[in-house]
């Protein structure tokens, strides 16, 4: 808002004033955020170095023990590691066509709807959602129908295909959001201007439509990524307790074993790979769309 | 690809619509129908421990979401009025709040309370004058903090977009008529964002009534819907459950709805 002619002095009263107003709206919100988030995270930091006392619990120390320790769960960090990226790549297999059509071809009409049909699915609880899967692999649901027409004994439940399953089930909106808001910005008179000067429907899609949503891709898949390196429910549900996550690896030692201070370590670990993967994504989004500019002039 | 398409629709769809299916079943079993039935619904209301997780949880969730919406509107108000270096450290601050994994915020919130709890409970039962002295627990307090840090973070981002798409022209002009700046905030600005405001709060609630990995960690002796239901699941699915389920499917869909149409209103035209 602009000061308007007014005299020095009485500028530097309301000077404050408006100092003082923007200071009153951001408190609470700044408290929160140090409370809640910067404060935990620098307790976690320091029990991360600590050891773990003998009744369980902390003791304080200097040590880097806790760290050295990781590959005690390394069946944790390796699940992690492999189902998190197949499965953000498996979302984004299923998600990628479900983009284009919502963005290119669906009818205008039916667009806001198909949309609204995505989104809500990502906004209901992913408990029960992940509920509603082990219900139809569980015993009584595929099994006991497959079990009718004489093929027996067949296990979906509990095995790494079934958390694979849940995880395309329940991150698939977040990876079809970010998707389709890249396509549906992307300028229409390009993918004619490519089809004019010759170029195949296929070369049209991979060197003009695909290159240009890659940004909205990275989006979805590092937030797909970074989700799925804290998952707790799904691989508990569906995996039954043989597919172990880091986040099962953290309840046990945080609500059983109470080993907090290697907790701590592993789940820093977590941030920071959740981090590297966030730069990673980001530099090859700034490079991609570095190259878009380059490509239109 | 429209095969494609609706194949994954249906793949999105038909887990829950089983779900809501066999919570009329007059059976047990997941693999027959034997005839329709709301039991499973009288049986679900009628256990006491269910209805007091329901109740823990719609109080949870409405506060979090109450302290987010009006902490998160000012915050982004406030925003508006920083420099470049405030704004990109709440920014950073904020999308942290949010990407950060639920297990992370838990168990960090669980660690940083635990060891606040210890110095101050003491120092409170050093002060007072009676033998029973007030102990800061985890429960409502650490699971409503918890969620408010993810739900404020959401609004401030969904309120701060409509900010900036925010006509300047008319507080400019407002205020070249001599409204006060109160007057100009409660008449131009606030119509204006309030859809947005609506929405961050019907979201925030979702995201609270929804949330079982955060307060997992930190709802100490207290039980949320959904801790509730994964306990219940761990011991065995039965068709209670299915009810259960289906009756928090229904509301977060009719909340999702209604804020969609909150931030899908257009703004009055000047």
């Amino acid at each position: 808002m602009p000061a308007g002619a007014e005299t020095a002095f009485s500028m530097r009263g309301s000077l404050f004033r408006k100092n003082l107003l923007t200071a009153l709206l951001l408190a609470p919100a700044a408290l929160w955020l140090v409370v809640f988030l910067v404060l935990p995270f620098v307790a976690i930091a320091i029990f991360s170095v600590g050891e773990r006392a003998p009744e369980g619990g902390y003791q304080a120390a200097l040590t880097f023990a806790q760290y050295a320790n990781l590959p005690a769960r390394a069946t944790a960090f390796w699940n992690t590691m492999v189902l998190a990226p197949v499965g953000a790549f498996a979302c984004l297999i299923v998600a990628y066509p479900v983009a284009y059509y919502l963005a290119l071809r669906a009818p205008q009409r039916w667009r806001l709807i198909l949309l609204a049909l995505i989104v809500i699915p990502f906004w209901t609880s992913l408990l029960m959602r992940t509920y509603a899967w082990m219900y139809i692999l569980g015993g009584r649901g595929i099994p006991a129908l497959l079990a009718y027409v004489g093929i027996e004994d067949l296990r979906l439940i509990n095995t790494p295909g079934a958390v694979l399953l849940g995880i395309v089930y329940g991150y698939l909106p977040l990876m079809i959001l970010p998707i389709y808001v890249s396509l549906e910005r992307l300028d229409r008179r390009l993918l004619e201007a490519s089809a004019d000067l010759g170029a195949t429907p296929l070369s049209t899609f991979i060197g003009v439509t695909l290159r240009l949503s890659l940004p909205g891709v990275m989006t979805g898949f590092s937030l797909v990524m970074i989700l799925l390196l804290g998952e707790y429910l799904i691989p508990t549900l569906l995996g039954g307790g043989k597919v172990f996550f880091i986040g099962n690896a953290l309840v046990d030692l945080f609500l059983q074993s109470r080993n907090w201070p290697f907790g701590s370590a592993i789940a820093i670990t977590l941030v920071l790979v959740s981090v590297v993967v966030l730069i990673v994504a980001n530099r090859i989004s700034t490079r991609l769309s570095g190259a878009r500019r380059v490509d239109l002039i | 690809m429209r095969a494609f398409v609706v194949a994954v629709f249906a793949f999105l769809y038909l887990p829950i619509a089983l779900v809501v299916l066999f919570s009329f079943n007059a059976g047990h079993h997941a693999s027959e129908f034997t005839g329709f039935s709301v039991q499973w619904y009288g049986k679900a209301l009628s256990n006491p421990f269910l209805v007091e997780a329901l109740k823990n949880s719609l109080f949870i969730a409405t506060t979090s979401a109450l302290l987010a919406a009006v902490c998160g509107t000012a915050a982004a108000l406030g925003l508006q009025r920083v420099g470049a270096r405030t704004r990109a450290l709440f920014d950073a601050l904020l999308g942290a709040a949010i990407v950060v994994p639920g297990v992370v915020i838990g168990i960090s919130t669980l660690v940083a309370l635990v060891q606040l709890f210890a110095v101050v409970n003491p120092f409170l039962a050093s002060l007072w004058p009676t033998d029973q002295p007030p102990r800061l627990a985890l429960g409502y307090g650490s699971i409503i903090a918890a969620h408010g840090l993810f739900s404020m973070a959401l609004v401030t981002m969904i309120v701060g977009t409509r900010l900036s798409s925010l006509d300047r022209n008319l507080v400019e002009a407002s205020s070249d008529l001599y409204a006060t700046p109160l007057t100009t905030f409660r008449s131009i600005v606030l119509p204006q964002i309030m859809p947005a405001v609506v929405a961050g709060f019907l979201l925030a609630f979702t995201f609270s009534f929804d949330d079982f990995i955060v307060a997992f960690f930190v709802a100490g002796a207290q039980t949320t819907l959904p801790i509730y239901v994964f306990a219940s699941i761990r011991r065995g699915v039965t068709p209670e459950i299915n009810a259960i389920a289906t009756i928090v499917l229904a509301a977060s869909v009719l909340l999702v709805l209604l804020a969609q149409s909150q931030l899908g209103r257009r703004k009055p035209s000047p």
